[in-house]
């Protein structure tokens, strides 16, 4: 029964979709008058109920993971009784179809806020926006339904199931999807307001402040996905690093890099009615990544250590979905986009101008990336196979990340409009003074690569500039969401300072040793203690039992395995971590050699963790400005409330009504 | 004034992509990566009979005549056993294979030979899987066709399945 529910869910959900899809385009008619089309009303509840059934949807799969029904072909193709509870449930997305429905489950979740919450929006734009929403959506239930249907039933029931990848057998599976995929989502918001706002021509500062907490919310969750996800890759792989310029990586970081671009430019639209055109480009552009994403993974058009069991024809499917939504979006911003009447200029000193330039540099680290990731698909079209890696990602991406940064750490000293370099004298003389400080700093104890060297002197500059706009202000009237900037700011100076210190300072140690034996990295003096057989429960492994001494003092131990699964068989590498506040040690056990000694692998990575700290802070700062924008919001509707409340008096009293304030 | 040409430009770019995505789907998506040793001519060795009945192997048993298969296998490898029937097949369709035995002992070889059939004119014993590295094989079974100038024209992966065989006698044929 379960399966047929869920089935049912779907179904039901993708009728609705064509109803929120009919009702939202009505809408956009008949409104010649001024009057709502009355056909228009059914997209809100439309959207509303089939979020709920996408959500149902979702949860009877869970359940079935949950107690393993082995009558369901995707619950015995990828889970297993025996596995611990929580690697059942998480499962769930650790496969095609699963996924997917999550992806479409947050999809109509997002629509159904959307249409249940949002009310500032005049109706047509609404309406519109739901709309797109609505075909969005039926196209995936199209995809799941037609091509990838979770709820498939076998003929005759499974005794066992497969089993999970071991690589996902991991409490990271836990928590990196479902956010990433909230976040890719979240965006679709995005992208059906930008197209709803295109279509009625509503591209204003009162459109900005509806899009903003989207855009910003799923930005947090990006940030905090990719942040969870480069964790779980550095220490699930077994490799030591913590970005690999993988193709899966790029499909999450690509609309990351758009969404930060909207969410500043959607900014700059909210605050001053400028950069109208570029904010509906970019909105349509987030999505659009999120949506290109999901095809490179799910086609095998490339190849990639993430990729899913890949079929041509699911590849051809989403393809065609790609051309429809993204082809179809870029028509009508070709159409529209001109008529849109430009918006407030400015100088090219001014916070917008440093937004602009950002936002370009933003943009152009985009096109990077998107270059790196696709280049491979061109070249084997002429039957040249290349891999792009971190030596072109590394130096391309640098050269507009380093200029991004430096204004980065300037723009928000400057005042809208127009402002003089000559204002910021002092800030730009400290900041300048950081910068040139540090990297002479570390240049004289050593060598080092350019680029760590630059990314070092520019983590101090930026860390310092990041706390320059609240200077001379009194801390407690400092608005939330600027608040929300600094930390945002300041996160990504402690990141970059983590990715620095890693790609300059960290120490490496592979040696071969037989238990007793000691070697140096750093600091520390590791001995192998033992190696010894263990067993959890559905695997076993060999463990290395490491001490690890720093000066005198108690060892610590560490315990790094060589995991081979049983169901289905694979071997994993985990890793075992020292962490401390200035840095981690990462052990990895090898294999034995033919004369007993074992293969043992240890970084000292200082700051390594500071990357991550950043993530977490600038994902952080992102929650503080969704909390103070709503919360003027808020404040500012109940005064608007208060204000029509008081005229309504005076009027009933038969004084003269003073002119609203707005 | 914005020129609106440039509003087409994502769309065309776009339209690129999707073009050719579209195009790579229709393409067989080939994960085979050809070895850098294909074309080049076999590194100079010489190894000792691994057992006493057949000769050794060395370069120079690989110029002339016509072109030769070089199957790399061992007595202790269990897809080894698998393959044998698909050797005994090529070598009756006219096929000589050359065999080098990894890391393996006399006695071992000979009772392999006895239990499964020999296909082999010639079999080297690597001890070290000297020659193995230098040909670039990384595993046993492997099998190489090597042409009547000694050089490396094919070289098949894992254990030869039966219907591998037309396949590597057309490979034989091609470098004639």
């Amino acid at each position: 029964m379960i399966a047929e529910i869920g089935l049912a869910c779907l179904w039901l959900a993708a009728a609705l979709a064509v109803l929120q899809m009919v009702s939202g385009a009505m809408a956009l008619r008949g409104a010649a008058d001024g009057a709502i089309n009355p056909m228009a009303i059914y997209a809100r509840p439309a959207a509303v109920v089939q979020a709920g059934l996408a959500v149902l949807a979702f949860a009877m799969l869970l359940w079935a993971f949950a107690i393993t029904d082995l009558s369901i072909k995707l619950v015995a193709t990828n889970s297993h009784s025996m596995k611990p509870l929580i690697y059942k449930l998480t499962g769930t997305w650790g496969n095609h179809e699963g996924s997917m429905l999550l992806w479409v489950g947050v999809l109509a979740l997002s629509g159904g806020l959307l249409a249940g919450f949002e009310r500032r929006l005049p109706e047509r734009t609404m309406g519109a926006a739901l709309g797109v929403q609505g075909f969005v959506a039926l196209g995936f239930y199209a995809f799941l339904l037609f091509s990838s249907n979770p709820f498939e039933r076998l003929p005759v029931p499974a005794v066992e199931g497969v089993g999970l990848n071991p690589l996902l057998q991991d409490i990271g599976l836990a928590i990196h999807p479902p956010t990433l995929y909230a976040g890719y989502v979240g965006l679709s918001v995005a992208f059906s307001l930008a197209m709803g706002a295109l279509l009625t021509r509503e591209v204003n500062p009162a459109f900005a402040r509806v899009m903003r907490p989207w855009v910003l919310g799923a930005w947090v969750l990006l940030t905090l996905g990719i942040t969870a996800g480069s964790y779980w890759a550095y220490y699930e792989l077994g490799w030591g690093g913590w970005w690999f310029w993988d193709p899966v990586e790029n499909a999450s970081l690509m609309p990351w890099l758009a969404a930060t671009a909207l969410m500043h430019s959607v900014s700059v639209l909210a605050a001053r009615d400028a950069l109208r055109t570029w904010t509906i480009m970019l909105g349509v552009l987030a999505f659009s990544m999120s949506m290109l994403g999901t095809f490179l993974v799910r086609s095998g058009v490339l190849t990639s250590v993430h990729a899913f069991a890949v079929d041509p024809e699911r590849g051809a499917f989403i393809l065609a979905l790609l051309g429809l939504y993204i082809g179809g979006a870029f028509a009508i911003f070709a159409l529209r986009a001109g008529a849109v009447a430009e918006g407030q200029r400015f100088a090219v000193t001014s916070r917008e101008g440093a937004l602009v330039f950002n936002n370009v540099m933003l943009s152009a680290i985009l096109a990077i990336v998107l270059m790196g990731t696709l280049y491979p698909l061109l070249t084997e079209a002429f039957d040249v196979r290349v891999s792009v890696g971190p030596p072109y990602f590394n130096p391309a991406s640098a050269i507009f990340a380093v200029p991004m940064f430096v204004v980065m750490a300037i723009g928000p000293l400057l005042r809208w409009k127009a402002d003089t370099p000559a204002r910021v004298q002092f800030e730009l003389t400290l900041v300048a003074a950081v910068l040139i400080a540090v990297i002479a700093l570390v240049s004289f104890f050593g060598q080092f690569p350019l680029l760590p060297l630059l990314g070092l002197g520019l983590a101090a500059a930026l860390a310092v500039a990041a706390l320059l706009p609240l200077r001379g202000r009194r801390l407690a009237r400092v608005p939330t969401a600027t608040w929300g900037m600094v930390l945002a700011h300041f996160g990504v100076a402690v990141s970059l300072f983590g990715m620095a210190c890693e790609g300059a300072f960290t120490q490496e140690r592979l040696a071969a040793i037989a238990p007793g034996a000691t070697e140096d990295v750093g600091d520390f003096a590791v001995t192998l203690e033992s190696v010894t057989p263990v067993a959890g429960p559905n695997w076993t492994a060999i463990e290395a039992r490491l001490a690890v001494r720093q000066g005198g003092g108690e060892p610590a131990i560490l315990t790094p395995q060589a995991r081979n699964f049983w169901s289905p068989p694979q071997a994993t590498s985990e890793s075992a971590l020292l962490t401390r506040w200035n840095g981690q040690l990462y052990a990895v056990i090898g294999n034995q050699n033919e004369d007993g000694r074992w293969q043992i692998r240890v970084w000292w990575k200082p700051f390594v963790t500071f990357i991550w700290y950043g993530g977490m802070l600038i994902a952080l700062g992102g929650l503080l400005a969704i909390a103070g924008r709503v919360r003027v919001d808020v404040r500012r509707r109940k005064a608007a409330r208060l204000g029509r409340a008081r005229r309504a008096d005076l009027a009933a009293l038969g004084g003269a009504a003073p002119a609203p304030a707005e | 004034m914005r020129s609106s040409v440039w509003l087409w430009v994502p769309l065309a770019l776009f339209a690129f992509f999707a073009g050719l995505a579209a195009y790579m789907l229709t393409q067989e998506k080939d994960q085979f990566v050809e070895s850098t040793m294909i074309g080049q001519p076999l590194p100079d060795f010489a190894l000792k009979p691994a057992f006493a009945d057949l000769p050794g192997a060395g370069r120079g048993d690989f110029v002339g005549g016509g072109p030769r298969l070089l199957n790399i296998w061992a007595s202790w490898c269990l897809p080894c056993i698998a393959e044998a029937p698909q050797l005994e097949a090529l070598q009756d369709a006219g096929a000589e294979i050359v065999g080098i035995a990894i890391r393996d002992r006399p006695e071992d070889v000979a009772a392999f030979l006895a239990r499964h059939g020999n296909p082999y004119v010639r079999i080297g014993a690597d001890d070290i899987s000297e020659v193995q590295l230098a040909i670039g094989s990384s595993g046993v079974p492997e099998t190489f066709v090597i042409d009547a100038e000694g050089v490396i024209r094919y070289q098949h992966i894992g254990d030869i399945r039966a219907d591998d065989v037309p396949m590597l006698l057309d490979q034989l044929e091609k470098a004639r």
